[in-house]
């Protein structure tokens, strides 16, 4: 009796289950697709509305030509692409090693009541909107840092060859500066996937370096990082990203200027800030179409990254140790 | 469970409607959008404006070029820009234009040792300075103006607009009213090829690096230097007197202009002639499309002689030039013509 009643409720429920299942899994489809049409739809766009500048200036002419100039309607977009990319290394070559060390000192070294306080202080920097990293960036950490430029000035702008990069007037403002502001935005993201990949790592790995007699460097070298190396890539690809579209911030600390310098505490200009800066005021169909021209090379750009981000997440994966 | 969904469905639907009725409303109100610049001033009459009357001014400071262009599209009833249309272009989209209120910018600087007013500056002097020619606070340029002022060995840092505005095309438009070099090699536009400096976002942000960075010069609009008590540069004017810059003085750059014979208003008003006339003074432009409804011209008309009229006092507080009578008598004889309003 008990067998012949049992199976009659659940194999109801089991037409429930599959029936929803089968909604589920529509849904998801219609959800994964429409994100992937929002996306072309966007990008077709742009292309459509930036269709006149590609038209008069073509795809390398506006690659690289250097002139910016709204009265003459000649538009090209190499300063900023520059000043995009080197704004981000910056960000990145800072970012990337604080938050290694942030990551390892509190999945490994931090005392037990320490990690939490720790993590939230980091965690609280992602939280805080980008314009008032721009606001702190122009108002409080240019002064400050425009008195540490002469001593750049004296220190490292007299090394031969990279010296170069640090010779300019005192301003506080610059490509140095957007790049600090932007490497403290980014560094939550960073550290935070650090952080939690180093501290899913199995206890036997890292107890057996330590009994071994490993220094905290020697495992986190060769213990922590071999095993998290694709997380932790995928971590550092995200900052990246963040940092090649950050615009407020930069907008008020990277000096806005489209003349090129070898100097990195010289004013420079990204292509998110030219676009914020320039768009609402731009008075000519030409001019409109070459600010979304250059979206498009954002567009480009970032996916340029993630291809290569792909790419290398893929060549680590298959190497030993890679599986995680 | 389900119930109480419901009810908050229905709650949602009440308060879209209810959203949807009060834009609906809204729109029977005056609707424009454009210049950034003008908005203070359009924010405060309209305030005063539907206190009085009880009819609402939606104004949205999207820029000059997206009022242009939503004024075109005649999703507005009126548009604003800081640069004037070209008469060739309002007749070929059907717009008429007329000027709003005055202001003036004027150049300040960060020099130990000279306060506000003690340095004196000319047109062409300020073209070389921020073309990178005069490079340092004691060149001879700067000297032989201020003769008896201690004029520091200091490099000077240009500061410039970063983001496209009116401000930058008034002040680069009288620039190549004075350079002819400037003229060939920038010219003048909501945002230039600048040949040097840094760039600061908005009135503000030029203020701020002025304020912060030793030895350098910017230009900002007048009511940023009394409100930061910036040191600001007397200059000399088309009519050869020396200027502090004031109200009057942008006023006065408007009186001289005979509205009458320019067409459409098309008259920038920099380096203007007249004793009191300060050199580089702006105006902003209201812009109409002729095939508009007659009533929703009518009222946008109403708002602005109104304020024109009555909202001097307002405008003067935030350091816009009330149009001079004159003006005022030119721009009703205009729309007469060509609205019939």
């Amino acid at each position: 009796m008990a067998n012949s009643e049992a199976p009659e409720p659940a194999r109801g429920r089991r037409v429930i289950v599959l029936q929803a299942d089968f909604l589920f899994h529509k849904l998801a489809v219609l959800m994964a697709t429409v994100v992937g049409i929002t996306l072309l739809a966007a990008v077709a766009a742009i292309g459509y509305d930036s269709w006149p500048a590609i038209k008069t200036f073509g795809v390398l002419g506006f690659l690289t030509s250097s002139q910016w100039d709204p009265v003459s309607r000649h538009f090209g977009a190499y300063p900023f692409i520059v000043g995009t990319l080197v704004s981000s290394t910056i960000a990145m070559l800072l970012a990337v090693p604080v938050s290694f060390g942030v990551a390892v000192f509190i999945s490994e070294l931090a005392p037990g009541w320490m990690r939490q306080p720790v993590s939230a202080a980091v965690e609280m920097l992602a939280a805080v909107p980008s314009i008032v990293y721009g606001l702190w960036g122009l108002l409080v950490f240019a002064p400050a840092f425009a008195n540490v430029e002469p001593w750049i000035n004296d220190h490292l702008g007299v090394i031969p060859g990279i010296g170069r990069l640090f010779q300019g007037p005192p301003m506080g403002i610059g490509m140095l500066t957007a790049g600090i502001v932007l490497a403290i935005m980014i560094l939550p993201y960073i550290s935070s996937i650090m952080r939690d990949v180093f501290i899913a790592t199995p206890v036997q790995l890292k107890e057996s370096a330590y009994a071994m007699g490993a220094t905290t460097w020697e495992v986190a070298r060769n213990v922590l990082l071999p095993y998290t190396r694709t997380a932790v890539a995928g971590g550092i690809f995200l900052g990246l990203g963040r940092a090649l579209g950050e615009t407020m911030a930069v907008t008020f600390v990277i000096g806005n200027s489209d003349n090129l310098s070898a100097s990195l505490l010289m004013p420079g200009a990204t292509i998110p800030s030219v676009i914020a800066n320039e768009f609402t005021e731009a008075t000519s169909k030409l001019y409109i179409s070459s600010l979304i021209y250059l979206g498009l090379v954002l567009i480009a750009i970032t996916l340029i990254v993630q291809v290569l981000a792909v790419l290398l997440l893929g060549s680590l994966r298959r190497r030993p140790g890679g599986a995680a | 469970m389900l119930k109480s969904r419901k009810s908050q469905l229905a709650g949602l639907a009440i308060a879209i409607t209810a959203t949807l009725g009060a834009s609906a409303q809204a729109a029977q109100g005056i609707t424009g959008a454009g210049s950034t610049w003008v908005y203070p001033l359009v924010a405060k009459w309209a305030a005063v404006y539907a206190k009085n009357t009880g009819i609402q001014v939606n104004y949205q400071a999207i820029g000059s070029g997206g009022g242009i262009a939503q004024i075109e599209a005649g999703t507005v009833a009126f548009g604003a820009s800081d640069k004037p249309l070209l008469p060739s272009d309002l007749a070929k989209h059907g717009l008429v234009q007329f000027p709003t209120a005055i202001a003036g910018e004027d150049l300040v600087y960060n020099v130990p040792g000279i306060g506000p007013g003690q340095l004196i500056v000319t047109g062409p002097l300020i073209a070389d300075i921020f073309m990178g020619k005069v490079k340092n606070w004691d060149d001879p340029r700067i000297a032989r103006l201020n003769p008896g002022v201690k004029l520091p060995n200091l490099d000077i840092t240009v500061v410039h607009r970063s983001d496209g505005s009116g401000t930058t095309f008034t002040f680069a438009n009288y620039l190549s009213k004075v350079s002819p070099q400037w003229k060939a090699r920038i010219g003048a536009d909501t945002s230039v090829d600048w040949p040097t400096g840094i760039g600061g976002k908005g009135n503000a942000g030029v203020a701020s690096y002025v304020q912060r960075i030793r030895g350098s010069v910017g230009y900002v609009e007048y009511a940023y230097i009394l409100e930061n008590h910036m040191d600001y540069a007397r200059m000399l004017n088309a009519s050869g007197k020396i200027l502090s810059p004031s109200l009057a003085g942008f006023q006065a750059a408007a009186a001289n202009v005979d509205f009458t014979k320019a067409q459409d208003f098309y008259v920038i008003l920099t380096d203007q002639p007249g004793a009191a006339s300060w050199p580089i003074s702006g105006c902003t432009w209201q812009i109409l499309r002729k095939n508009a409804p007659k009533a929703s011209n009518a009222a946008v008309i109403r708002f602005f002689m109104w304020g024109f009229e009555k909202g001097q006092a307002q405008a003067r507080s935030i350091s816009f030039g009330p149009l001079p009578v004159s003006t005022v008598q030119a721009i009703k004889v205009y729309l007469k013509k060509n609205l019939g309003i």
